[in-house]
């Protein structure tokens, strides 16, 4: 297969790398202070939509999809995942392992259907299903409607660690996260992840080239999908609540909000702008309906002044790549 | 009484009626849609929020200044289609240039704003919006009962897409907006305005979607979040449709309002999600849509 052959790439290393080191290493650091500082159940949200926002930058950043339905897989997950560990008893991890699987699946058929249509089509199409997805939620009795799943249990990891203390939730969250993270920075920096890149720049030419770019796309979205899953199935568990917000497009637009302000297609990007933006809420919970007011304005800012985000504006000023 | 596949013909009547009206309404916006993404080549996401300004615009005209149904027809979409105008010349005109995403995220913010305005000052809750009184009440035509405003809704609809057609396929105005659509350089070159051609087209589809909320205001009630969800059915249709051709938004408008309508009454459960169904159907069968001509 084309993929394998990489001759290029190993030379251009190095520089980059010692300065994302660097970073990754200044973010560590911040993780494992933050939760004697703050409040450790705000952080493990923040966490969690720090994932969610990774995985989809995965696709507008590194495949130039713009998905608008991403709340399906995030949402969905959460309500399996919530499922799976109350009604089922399964342990925590089995219940993550069980939703992100579920997601993934949904993915193939989500993926398989949207990828058909590029463009503004594409974030159409995956905001439409997405919508669908929210109306089925609605439907079927075990998410409880509008109630939603209530008293999630976050049970015992592996039936020894009792994660119901939030600091053992908290390295538990941190772990994942940072294992999605660091799986989400192999992808792109893989072969597999330069044509992704080459898809985005120009999808005609790696056509031309010989890549199957559909099926490209698929594994990148389902990729994106499971990793989003992954997410909102944490979420559920930290929060011991599923709920229908998280199935809605408001959801599937504040993922674009967290991706956008942070910077598309940088690999910290997403995380800044979802601590921001989960912080934002939180202070903000108590102004009601500004909020929307107050998202949207950021929106309309982003993209008229500040395309590149704030990780992207600081990776830019400093010169190198974050 | 008649009943037909065993359900009563009145119950089946009335729900086809209720499919055509919300097809007037899927019809008059993405024809709006569409006519905005020729010219300038964006999504417009803030359609469902200017099709909800147009039906407050309706309640506030006649609460505050006593202007009645037919006078909002006529004021309301100019008020809102200035707005449009506006919206146009402050934002859209700048990301041009850009990939056509940034035009779906900036007009979903714009969207977020608007809607967010509406719901602090009016609250989340419908207010109701009197049916005029030369359209009230209805007639019996014998197999079925007919209220008068729907029938009102589904002709002025009908009408008012028919219309849109005939100045876009069959004017000279027509013409020259299709040409721009086409090499916007070119027909620069012969000496038209194109900038402000694509300042009025979007001034237009805002237009026909404050005039859906208008006729939208006496059958649904007025509320903040009206346009929220309808707009992404409208995009559900409008993939289906494809955005090639304008008799195809109408045709596709219309016929999957029926089909929503038919659901309703033979299964129930699934009339929410009817129109995503035969889109994704669609999408593997005919990706381009039923009427699209590009892939």
């Amino acid at each position: 297969m084309a993929m394998a052959v990489d001759p290029a790439l190993p030379k251009l290393r190095n520089g980059p790398e010692r300065s994302l080191a660097a970073a990754f290493a200044v973010t560590l650091v911040v993780f494992a202070a933050a939760p004697f500082v703050l409040y450790p159940v705000f952080l493990m949200q923040a966490l969690c939509f720090a994932l969610f926002a990774c995985a989809f930058n995965l696709l507008i950043g590194y495949v130039g999809l713009l998905s608008f339905g991403h709340a399906m897989f995030f949402g969905w997950a959460s309500y399996v995942a919530a499922h799976a560990a109350k009604s089922w008893g399964f342990p925590p991890e089995a219940a993550l392992l069980f939703a992100t699987l579920c997601a993934a699946g949904l993915g193939v058929v989500a993926g398989g259907i949207a990828i058909r249509r590029q463009g503004i089509y594409f974030a159409m199409i995956t905001l439409a299903l997405a919508q669908m997805m929210y109306f089925v939620a609605l439907r079927v009795p075990f998410t409880g409607g509008e109630d939603g799943i209530q008293n999630v249990p976050r049970g015992r990891l592996f039936g020894v660690i009792d994660l119901s203390n939030d600091m053992t939730m908290y390295v538990f969250v941190l772990v994942v996260v940072l294992a999605g993270f660091l799986f989400i920075y192999r992808i792109v920096n893989s072969p597999f992840g330069e044509v992704l890149k080459a898809i985005r720049e120009n999808e005609l030419r790696a056509v031309s080239l010989g890549y199957k770019t559909d099926r490209y796309k698929l594994v990148a979205f389902v990729l994106s999908a499971t990793l989003a899953g992954l997410a909102g199935a944490l979420k559920a568990l930290v929060l011991h609540l599923a709920s229908l917000t998280d199935v809605y497009w408001t959801m599937s637009g504040e993922v674009v909000l967290m991706t956008l302000v942070g910077g598309l297609g940088t690999l910290f990007g997403p995380v800044v702008g979802a601590f921001l933006i989960v912080a934002l809420e939180n202070y903000l919970a108590s102004f009601g309906q500004w909020v929307l007011v107050i998202q949207g304005s950021i929106f309309v800012v982003c993209v008229l002044a500040f395309r590149r985000g704030m990780i992207g504006e600081l990776g830019n000023a400093l010169r190198i790549k974050l | 009484m008649v009943e037909i596949f065993g359900i009563p013909s009145q119950a089946l009547l009335g729900q086809l009626l209720i499919g055509l009206i919300n097809g007037s309404f899927y019809a008059l916006l993405s024809l709006g849609l569409a006519v905005i993404f020729g010219m300038l080549n964006i999504i417009n996401f803030s359609h469902g929020a200017q099709y909800m300004m147009g039906a407050f615009a309706a309640y506030l005209l006649l609460q505050y200044l006593g202007l009645n149904y037919w006078g909002a027809l006529l004021v309301v979409p100019i008020l809102v289609g200035a707005i449009g105008i506006l919206i146009e010349r402050l934002f859209l005109r700048h990301i041009r240039e850009l990939d056509h995403l940034y035009g779906l995220i900036l007009t979903f913010g714009l969207a977020l704003i608007i809607e967010g305005l509406f719901r602090n000052y009016f609250g989340s809750s419908g207010k109701p919006y009197q049916i005029p009184t030369a359209l009230q009440g209805g007639r019996n035509l014998g197999f079925m009962y007919l209220p008068n405003y729907r029938a009102w809704v589904i002709v002025f609809s009908l009408a008012v897409c028919l219309a849109t057609w005939f100045v876009i396929e069959r004017t000279r105005l027509g013409s020259y907006l299709r040409a721009a659509t086409e090499n916007p350089a070119l027909v620069r070159a012969f000496g038209i305005n194109v900038p402000r051609m694509v300042t009025l087209t979007y001034g237009f589809g805002v237009a026909l979607a404050a005039l859906a909320g208008v006729m939208a205001a006496p059958v649904y009630n007025v509320s903040p979040q009206m346009g929220s969800d309808l707009i992404i059915v409208v995009f559900a249709v409008v993939v289906i449709g494809g955005m090639g051709s304008i008799l195809g938004a109408i045709l596709t408008g219309f016929g999957l309002g029926v089909i929503e309508g038919l659901t309703k009454v033979f299964f129930p459960e699934a009339s929410s999600t009817v129109i995503f169904v035969i889109m994704a159907v669609v999408l593997l069968v005919r990706p381009a849509g039923l009427f699209g001509r590009t892939v």
